[in-house]
């Protein structure tokens, strides 16, 4: 004879407890965090460096750079004008967790930043599982890519509070569609925020930096 | 390829429950997959059995519950099958809906022999 015990609890109540935790932490310093997803090569680290150097005198920005083996975005954003980034490497592991972002949280100086920027892993799957304690997920895909990857990987664009489309400038140099995009989308993500943005011409960035500077005034 | 740390959380929080109660052997584990959980009931069968090997786990089965998307519409009030993930009502349009279920990823039960009951 056998017995069941209910448990109905969540398999990832820890991440989520830290999560929590970390959000409250935050708060409580009045800084604003987003958690970057994207494929590899969207250009999240592209857009990270244009931002920093554009808001680096108006915004205290910090950064946290996921990456599977190198150091090589948190350089490249050092480069770019961040004077507040830490590398975290995973070590193979396909995305970032909780407990990576409660152990570097204490190498900052909080009450010096208004942004937070979590760049995690390069992948639209792994990521949508765990939250990281951040305000929103910030989606990028790029016109390189396939079109249908709102509906490929649904959980991220569900999770997602705003969707970049970068690489504008290369529309029209693939079958991209940025209607049928967008629709594939907002079916999936009815509110979900959408920017368009070019980071080698420069072109919807303006709009990008007004919407970061509105919501770190509101928080 | 996160399944791996997903069946490694469930390994971590069973044997958690198995010490708070006192259990010595757990027959199966039962698990709720929603289809937005971004977790595939595959991969995660395949990473449970690989790591619980040589574990207490090593003869206990996980058992996986599909949990399809259910959604509810804010304007009509009718309750839908969420179909090729396209959050809309299919009787009015609207896309103001919520959803119901589909985003689970929990634990739900554990089946657990008799005896180590009695033992307790």
């Amino acid at each position: 004879m056998t017995e069941i015990i209910e448990l109905e609890k969540k398999v990832l109540s820890e991440n989520d407890r830290l999560a929590s935790a970390i959000r409250n932490q935050l708060k409580a310093h009045h800084i604003t965090a987003l958690n970057f997803v994207s494929s590899p090569g969207s250009g999240k680290t592209s857009l990270l460096e244009k931002t920093l150097g554009a808001l680096k005198d108006q915004l205290r920005i910090a950064l946290i750079a996921g990456d599977v083996q190198t150091e090589n975005d948190a350089n490249r954003l050092i480069r770019a004008g961040g004077e507040m980034v830490k590398p975290m490497v995973t070590h193979d592991a396909c995305h970032l967790e909780a407990n990576m972002i409660s152990g570097i949280l204490p190498e900052f100086d909080l009450d010096k930043i208004d942004l937070l920027f979590i760049e995690n892993v390069g992948n639209l799957v792994c990521p949508s599982s765990y939250d990281l304690g951040e305000n929103m997920k910030v989606v990028l895909i790029s016109t390189t890519e396939g079109d249908d990857k709102p509906a490929k990987y649904p959980a991220m664009f569900r999770r997602a509070s705003v969707m970049v489309i970068n690489k504008t400038d290369l529309l029209g140099t693939s079958d991209f569609d940025m209607d049928r995009v967008k629709k594939n989308a907002l079916g999936i993500n009815p509110g979900l925020r959408i920017f368009e943005t070019s980071c080698r011409t420069g072109d919807g960035l303006d709009e990008w930096y007004a919407w970061l500077k509105t919501i770190v005034t509101q928080n | 390829m996160h399944e791996l740390s997903i069946a490694q959380s469930i390994m971590t929080t069973v044997f958690q429950e198995m010490k708070r109660r006192n259990i010595t052997c757990v027959k199966s584990i039962g698990v709720k997959i929603g289809t937005l959980s971004g977790v595939m009931p595959e991969a995660l069968q395949f990473s449970y059995e690989a790591i619980t090997r040589d574990t207490p786990l090593s003869d206990t089965a996980l058992i996986i519950e599909h949990v399809p998307l259910l959604a509810e519409c804010n304007l009509c009030g009718k309750q839908f099958k969420v179909e090729n993930i396209a959050f809309f009502c299919p009787a009015c349009h609207s896309v103001d809906v919520t959803l119901l279920q589909g985003e689970e990823l929990d634990i739900t039960y554990l089946e657990i022999e008799d005896a180590d009951l009695n033992d307790r």
